[in-house]
């Protein structure tokens, strides 16, 4: 069966740690990283990248636009 | 067969989502998980997918938004408080063929600009008006908006709001809807990937309509202000879907007969 395999980027130096990416995951992909970037935030990052199925809906809901997603077929 | 890796995946070929070309790279202002930047994304994807950047207009608000010109990468007019509708009816019927939109914030559009707003509408003029209600003035301290709902703090509201002292919270898009002069009155949200979709579809459709002269559209995005609510970005989420959504609640108020 033909299998959907997906990645995110995030540019971590624009996310502001918002967490409404992490919440809109459906697969509990992204987390907040204990590290923070040079604004002071805790910005997502892929936890479990496996997970990813590359919906997109963690990009759509980000205000600063920082995600990008991608995706393949495999199988 | 070998296993997929993260590198092969990220390639451009296989490019699922990126934010729209016409934001700039312009670090957007808005606090953490503030409705004003989802909306900016989307709008601008409309006007990028529908080829608008070089023919758009957009009229900025006082109000958090009034820097909106430094993120998307078409022409802009700053109005004054809530005179966004006026200098957008000047601009469309000065410049008919270009789409004009305007922006404004619930004390901007349902406060101080509550007169534009409804004469707008009355009049027909062939534009999009997009109004983000977030119950508040956020961007001077959290005061209490005419949106503000009943029983919800604010910076002017430490008890609640009292109904009986302030009245109830105004439903500007419900108003607008009764005027013949209006031709899609919508409400939508940006807090979740299906409704980030559902506002975009509306977006295109008041591209159309726009394009047809078929008078106002106004589409009205019910959001957050963590800030101002004093709540997090994703708490404000909640919060929303569960109070603001059963007062102004989602969905078209009017459409256009086909
Ligand atoms: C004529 C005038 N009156 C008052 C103000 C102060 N003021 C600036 S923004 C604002 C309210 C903004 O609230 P809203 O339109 O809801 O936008 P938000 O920041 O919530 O997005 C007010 C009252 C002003 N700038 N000009
Ligand atoms: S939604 Fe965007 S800004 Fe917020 S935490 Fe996720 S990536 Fe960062
Ligand atoms: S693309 Fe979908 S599955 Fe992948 S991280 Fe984003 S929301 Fe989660
Ligand atoms: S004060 Fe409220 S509306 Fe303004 S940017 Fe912050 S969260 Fe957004
Ligand atoms: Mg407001």
């Amino acid at each position: 069966m033909a299998k959907i395999k997906g990645a995110v980027v995030v540019d971590r130096e624009r996310c502001k740690g918002c967490e409404v990416c992490v919440v809109t995951c459906p697969t509990e992909t992204l987390a907040l990283a204990t590290e923070v970037n040079s604004k002071g935030y805790h910005y997502s990052y892929a936890a479990n990248p496996d997970a990813c199925i590359g919906c997109a809906n963690c990009a759509v809901v980000c205000p600063d636009g920082v995600i990008t997603v991608y995706k393949v077929k495999v199988g | 067969m070998a296993e997929i890796t993260f590198n092969d995946i990220i390639k451009p070929e296989n490019l699922a989502y990126k934010r729209s070309k016409l934001m700039t790279d312009n670090v957007m202002h808005y606090c953490p998980g503030c409705g004003h930047g989802t909306a900016h994304q989307v709008l601008a994807e409309v006007l990028e997918e529908e080829n608008l950047q070089e023919r758009t207009v957009g009229i900025t608000p006082v109000g958090c938004s009034v820097l909106m010109y430094n993120y998307i990468d078409v022409d802009f007019q700053e109005a004054a408080h809530g005179r966004a509708p006026a200098l957008a009816t000047a601009v469309k019927r000065l410049m008919p063929e270009k789409f004009v939109f305007t922006y404004q914030g619930d004390g901007d559009l349902a406060a101080i600009g509550t007169a534009e707003t409804i004469h707008t509408c009355n009049r027909g003029e062939n534009i999009l008006i997009i109004f983000i209600n977030n119950g508040i003035y956020g961007m001077t301290g959290g005061q209490m908006a005419p949106t503000t709902l009943p029983g919800m703090k604010s910076s002017t509201s430490p008890y609640g709001r009292d109904v009986s002292m302030m009245g109830s919270p105004i439903k500007m898009a419900d108003i607008v809807a009764m005027l013949p002069g209006t031709c899609y009155v919508t409400r939508h949200s940006v807090n979740t990937a299906g409704g980030v979709r559902k506002f975009k579809r509306a977006l295109k459709k008041a591209v159309q309509y726009q394009n047809e002269n078929r008078g106002t559209c106004f589409i009205e995005v019910v959001s957050n202000c963590p800030s101002g609510w004093k709540m997090t970005p994703v708490e404000s989420n909640k919060w929303l879907e569960e109070n603001m959504f059963p007062y102004y609640p989602l969905g078209d108020i009017k459409v256009p007969a086909e």
